[in-house]
Formats: structure tokens, sequence, C-alpha cells
């Protein structure tokens, strides 16, 4: 049990309560329904205290206090909308308006825009100050796949900055100089591109204003669609079911599949078929190939296999190894992402059933994750012939296509996936959260490896999930079938991170020889893809949590909830692919990495 | 940013300062007063090897580095040159009187002029406002400055060709 803590009591706007030590006056009001406007706060990060909008008045100090970074004492008396108050908080946000390039009508986040929503409740009508914008030297970077930084918007905040320091533990993005010239910038102002960016757009989700944002692609895919000579096939990632009702009208953690396939449908999207699909496939190939390793390492002693061996799924994470850990790279899964995979195979296995010419294909996918733009392009990433991914959109940019083609989207009627590369199973929505894809490889390893189902109570391997930074498992092997043999009795060492500060823990435990794991799972963002760069934007603790929920009452809703079972991955390597790490799978579904520097 | 490439002493000569501040991230403006002490400059390349050594992030040095204007990041000519670009300064036209500058000594801002007698370079308020737009040459400030009087400003400290100038 967690100690009491001392109560204090206090009043805000006269209104008398009891709150535990070490509470925020922002804390405080929120319990007692009263909101504070914030701009540099967010639940994610360590408190900075800068942008000073949540001033309060306390009774005795002539001062006004910042509520999110001042803790309640004994009988404070708290006001947060006197006069004084009022008139300084407009005056802040008149500031800040004075500097800012408030072309909202052409700006990305025009209706989801935190300082757009504070200048519309304060009705800022005249501008008192001097508009600075035309002396300002603004800068904006577009050379990212995956992002656009545009200065003109920032209001210094720094969420972006301990976003990118906390929870991925990289400082791409720093404070430089001071006073009127300070400004977030990169290492010597490089593009984004050009240094240690992982592109998880963690800073874009975390970012008030529309100084950051995703490169959007709505409008090439408007063109695609609209084009008769191309046939456009679009997959949707197992994460995106569970954020995007958020932006459309449900509440957070509501579970939207059909109705996403649905409205895919009536955006005129030719086939609409599943991400999960290539997750279970991801299974199969991986899970074979950690089988492979497991054999050539404590058979075979092959002294060039590494273990652990580290999923592959996340390209943020890929990014950020390749810069960081560059000397690790063999030791992650040469399986591409899901989307990839999904990628080559529309182009080649999906063009030959429908009988298509793939150079009519065009590929899209709608992903959780800014760093899945970058992969696209990556130059790799064309072993179909073609680009295997043309576009890539985020949640949120699906979310403006629907509204933009007049959906209904809460009164939607629901629709299935097409077939082929539509069918998938609980294992594979699970690779949206946290530990999801090591749950999922476990439920086929252990099966194939011995011929039971996993230990665990109605399949689900509860020591894997949850949104601890860092979770360990392992698994005992015990009678195994014949050809796995030596297995028998072997603990299987697995560990799970999330968020790149995550990451770079069990990364530097594997290197100091501390940790003997076999498999590591590592998601670049917070709990996984449903946190991702690209989902709805507020993500917060409590918004992940529930849609991780959500992510795993689809598993158990699911007929099937192991990889292998999947009829389609069945069918797939029946007719195309053979069997697991066939040479045409190797081909097709993995690849290999580069190293890069370390700014 | 125009590369260089540090010699192997250099690199050695940071290393050895950042060693005696035990390779603690928590030392780097003292590694960097004192490499700057040493090298008289903090370039890029030089930022990349202490962040290396310190194992930090080059993008905080880089931080540190802009924070404080003691820290420089381009070489000094013997009369270093800098021009306000704060607020004040900038909307009374430093802009046109840096132009001025650039075209006069055919350098960019960061540079230095082949015979390194001169070394352009922009500064952030420097609180004379009253004066804008202000440029510093040196210790010396002049005030209320017009792209006309940057030829004689440099002028003053071109020896021999100074009594040209002024009679000009
Ligand atoms: S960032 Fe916000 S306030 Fe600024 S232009 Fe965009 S929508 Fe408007
Ligand atoms: S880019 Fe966004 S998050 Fe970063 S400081 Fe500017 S406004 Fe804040
Ligand atoms: S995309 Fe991720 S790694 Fe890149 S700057 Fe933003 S938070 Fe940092
Ligand atoms: S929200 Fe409190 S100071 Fe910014
Ligand atoms: S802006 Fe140039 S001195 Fe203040």
């Amino acid at each position: 049990m967690k100690k009491m803590a001392k109560k204090i009591k206090l009043s805000i706007n006269g209104i008398s309560l009891e709150v535990e030590q070490g509470t925020t006056i922002l804390e405080a009001a929120s319990h007692a329904g009263i909101i504070i406007p914030t701009l540099c706060y967010h639940k994610d990060l360590c408190i900075a205290g800068n942008c000073r909008v949540c001033v309060v008045e306390i009774a005795g100090q002539k001062r006004l206090s910042a509520a999110c970074a001042t803790p309640c004492e004994e009988e404070m008396e708290i006001l947060t909308n006197s006069m004084n108050v009022h008139n300084s908080r407009k005056q802040i946000i008149e500031l800040l308006l004075s500097e800012h390039n408030a072309d909202c009508t052409s700006c990305f986040k025009n209706g989801n825009c935190e300082l757009q929503k504070l200048a519309s409740d304060y009705k800022i009508l005249k501008q008192d100050f001097i508009r600075l914008v035309p002396f300002k030297n603004y800068t904006i970077d577009k050379y990212s796949p995956s992002i656009i930084k545009d200065d003109s918007k920032c209001i210094r905040c720094q969420r972006c900055v301990r976003t990118c320091a906390e929870l991925q533990g990289i400082n791409a993005l720093t404070v430089a100089y001071k006073g009127d010239q300070m400004k977030i910038t990169t290492f010597f102002e490089k593009p984004i591109n050009d240094v240690v960016c992982s592109t998880c757009g963690q800073c874009i989700n975390h970012c008030p204003t529309g100084a950051l944002v995703e490169k959007n692609y709505i409008e090439k895919v408007w063109d695609a669609i609209a084009d008769k000579s191309k046939h456009v096939v679009v997959q949707t990632a197992p994460a995106v079911r569970v954020g995007l009702g958020e932006e459309l009208g449900f509440g957070p953690g509501e579970r939207v599949t059909g109705k996403m396939v649905a409205a895919l449908k009536r955006l005129g999207f030719d086939a609409v078929m599943d991400t999960d699909f290539t997750a279970d496939l991801t299974i199969m190939e991986e899970g074979t190939e950690l089988l492979t390793r497991l054999k050539s390492v404590l058979v075979d002693h092959n002294p060039e296999v590494k273990l652990p061996m580290a999923t592959s799924c996340s390209p943020g994470w890929i990014k950020y190894i390749e810069h960081i850990f560059p000397d690790f790279l063999e030791h992650l899964s040469t399986c591409k992402s899901p989307q990839q995979m999904f990628g080559a195979l529309a182009k080649t296995y999906y063009a030959k059933a429908r009988n298509l010419a793939p150079e009519t294909i065009v590929s899209v996918s709608i992903m959780p994750c800014t760093a899945k733009k970058f992969e696209a392009a990556r130059p790799e990433m064309h072993d179909s012939g073609y680009r295997d991914v043309d576009y890539v959109l985020t949640t949120r940019e699906l979310a403006i296509m629907i509204k933009q083609a007049g959906i209904d989207f809460v009164n939607l009627e629901e629709s299935h996936f097409d077939r082929l590369m539509g069918e998938s199973t609980g294992a594979a929505v699970i690779f949206g959260a946290t530990g999801g894809v090591m749950e999922a490889a476990l439920r086929t390893v252990y099966e194939i490896v011995t011929g039971r189902e996993v230990p665990f109570e109605n399949l689900d391997i509860i020591p894997v999930r949850g949104m601890e930074g860092v979770r360990e498992a392992s698994i005992k092997i015990e009678n195994p079938l014949e050809e796995w043999a030596f297995l028998d009795g072997v603990e299987l060492k697995c560990a799970v991170a999330h968020g790149l500060v995550n990451a770079k823990k069990v990364m530097e435990s594997i290197r100091s020889g501390q940790s003997a794991y076999h498999f590591v799972e590592i998601m670049a963002c917070p709990g996984g893809c449903l946190g991702g760069g690209g989902q709805p934007i507020p993500t917060s603790p409590e918004i992940r949590r529930k849609r991780a929920e959500a992510i795993y009452a689809e598993d158990t809703g699911m007929p099937l909830r192991k990889s292998h079972q999947n009829p389609e991955i069945v069918k797939i390597y029946k007719d195309f692919l053979d069997h697991p790490n066939s040479e045409k799978s190797h081909h097709l579904l993995h690849t290999h990495y580069t190293a890069r520097e370390r700014f | 940013m125009p590369g260089i490439k540090l010699s192997e002493k250099t690199i050695g000569i940071i290393q050895q300062i950042c060693s005696d501040f035990r390779n603690e991230g928590s030392e780097l403006i003292n590694v960097l007063h004192q490499t700057q002490g040493k090298l008289g400059y903090l370039p890029a390349e030089v930022q990349e090897v202490i962040a290396k050594e310190l194992n930090i992030s080059v993008a905080k040095v880089y931080g540190v580095v802009t924070f404080y204007s003691f820290f420089t990041m381009i070489p000094m000519g013997e009369h270093p040159i800098s021009i306000c670009m704060g607020t004040a300064c900038y909307v009374r036209g430093s802009e046109q009187v840096l132009a001025e500058f650039k075209r006069q000594l055919s350098i960019e801002v960061g540079q230095s002029t082949p015979d390194n007698k001169f070394s352009l370079n922009c500064l952030r308020c420097v609180g004379a406002c009253g004066l804008a737009p202000v440029v510093m040459v040196g210790d010396k400030v002049y005030g209320r400055v017009s792209p006309q009087m940057v030829k004689n400003i440099i002028a003053e400290y071109k020896e021999g060709c100074a009594a040209e100038a002024k009679s000009a």
C-alpha cells in the first residue's frame, strides 16, 4: 500500500478542498472542476513552467504564480480568475501572438491547436503589441519525409525538446540562443532529416501548435484515387482502429475497426486490406528466424549469429539503433516491418492473384506513425520492383480525409476487410501495444517447438503486458518436439521496452553483458504504436491505457488468436512463399540496415 | 557549413581536456571554455568531438555554445566585426549594414578575410538599442550605422589606407 501522504486544506475560487501534499495548484484546481489554461505543461513531461499562461493569484502574494509549477500549501487561498489573472493571462497570450505567424487558415493545425484555442477563448481581437513577425528570420524545414518544422509557429514552450530528451533519450532538438533570439533547433540548425532524429514523431504529438507537424500526403492520395488508371490498395495498422475514433466523435479506447473499413471503402480505395495480415506473417518469419538463430548459437556455436534477436517492426527504433548503436545491427531481425511486407506483397502476390499490372497499383498505408513515412521512402524498400509503399498517412490524416468526404462516421454501418490480405488473428492486433509482438511471437513459437499452447490462461501472456518502461519475462521450454530437442529445459529470456529512453537501457545492459536475453521487443513510442507519433492529439498516459485496453479486448474477441492459424497465412505459404524464411520470403520480406552518424 | 577536418593533434587536445574533467557531461561548460582557450573557437567538428567524449547529444552542446555569448563558433580575425541583429537594430536597418560589410569585405557571416584581418559575425541585442543599428569592431561600439558609413569604418582598421579613406 502506498503510504498516505499528508493532507493539505486550501481554497480555490472560494471552493474549499483537501489535497495530498505535493499536489500542484493546477492538479488541485482540476479536482475542483476548475480548468486553468496551460501551454508548456504536458502530462507526459517534466514541468518546465516557462509559458506562464497558467498564472494564478495567491492571497498575500504580489506576484502571480504558475499553477503548473507551484505546489499547494496549507491554507492557501487561490484565485484563478481574478481581474489581475485575467489581464495578465490575456497579455501573455497577446505577447505570444505578437511574434507568431498566425495564418491559421492555411495552417495544418487549424482547428486542433492549443494556441488558437486560447486566442479564441480569450478573444484577442486587437493587437496592442508590435507585430514582430515581419522582422523575424524564421525557417521552415521541409526536407524530412516525415516531419515539417516551422519556426514561425513555435511558441518555445519546449515540449518537443523535453519529449525528445525525456521520452526518447535522444536530444535531437535543443534550445539555442537566448532572449528574443531563442529558438528550438538541431545541431548547427541542420535539417531535422540530417541529424540523429528517429522520425518517431513524438515531438509532433506533443507540440501544442503547428510548429511541428507530419508531412502530409492527403492530396497525393486523393489524386491517386481519382486516377481511373490506378488501382489503389490501402492497409491499416493495428493501432489505428483504437485511435481513429478519437478524431471522429468517439472517446479514447473505442474500437472502430468496422467503421474504419467502411469509411475507407467510401473514400474510394479499390481494396481495403489489413496490415494485421502481414503482422501475422511477421510472426511466422520472425519466429522462424528466432528458432534458426537459437539453433545456430546453442547447437552450432556459430559466433557470427547474434543473440538476443531484436524485433524490427518499429522504424523509429530502427533509425535510432542505426544512429546510436550501429555496432548492434546484427542483432536486429532481418524482417521488414508489417507495413513494408504488405507493400512488397501488394505489387507481387496481390497483383498476380488479381491479374493487375503492378505499375498500376498505388499502395497506401494508414499508420499511427510518422517514422513509417521515412521507412517507406528508404531506397532499399523497392523489392517488388517498384516503390513498395507509395504513400503513408497518419491516423490524423485519415481522419481529415474522412471529414473532407463528408462521411458521418459515427453512424456508419460497419464493413469487412477485403480478402487475400485482409484476414488476421488476435496475435496481429496486439502488435499495436507494447509487448504485443513478443506475446504474439511466443504464442506461435512455443507451439511450434512443443506442439502445445503457451502455458498461460486464455493465451494471455500477462507478464509482457503493461506500461512499465522495461519488462522482463521468461518461459521455460519442456518436452519439446523431436526436432527441437536442443531447446529442452531452456529458459527463453525476453525483454520488452517502449519509448527509446527505455530502449537505451536495454541496449546498454546487453552491451555490458549483464542480461542474457534471447529475444527483445522494442517499440520507439511510449505504449507502443497505440501511442505513436501519428496518433490523435492529445495522447496522455490515460489515453494510452484506454487504447491498450481496446487492443486487448479486440484480441480476446477474435475467433483466431495465433498467427499460424490465419487461413490466409496458410494460403500465402502454399501458393506463393513456400515456407517461412524461404528464398522468396528473403527477397520480399527481409531487409538489411545502414549504420548512421551520431549527430 | 565549411567542413573542416580536425588533425589528430587537435582531437588529442580536446580529448585531453575532456578527460581532465572526467568526461562528465555536467562539466560541459568548463570543457567548452578550456577548449576555446586552446583552439580559439568552437566549430561544429570540435563540438562533435566534445559530445562524443562526454557522451551527450551534439544538439545539447550546440545549445550551450549558442546560449553564452563568450563562446564563438568562428575563427576571429584580427579585427572581429559584429553587427547587432537584435530586434531594435533589425528594425532600423542592420540587415542593409550587414549586406554592405559582406560586399566590402567579400566574405559571408562566419568567415574571415583571407589576410585574417577581419571576421564578420552577427550578435543578438548588445543592450545599446538607443544607438541602433549598432556595430562593434573589437571592443569599439559604433552607433546609428548606415550602409554609407561602412567603408569608413573598415578603413579605420586598414593600415596605410586610413589616410586615404579619410581624405575621400
Ligand atoms: S499554430 Fe495554431 S495559432 Fe498558429 S497559425 Fe497554426 S493554427 Fe493558428
Ligand atoms: S516546436 Fe512546438 S513543442 Fe517545440 S517549442 Fe515550439 S511550439 Fe513548443
Ligand atoms: S521525431 Fe522523435 S527523435 Fe525526432 S526530434 Fe522528434 S521526438 Fe526527437
Ligand atoms: S503551463 Fe504553467 S507555465 Fe506553462
Ligand atoms: S537590438 Fe541592437 S542593441 Fe538592442
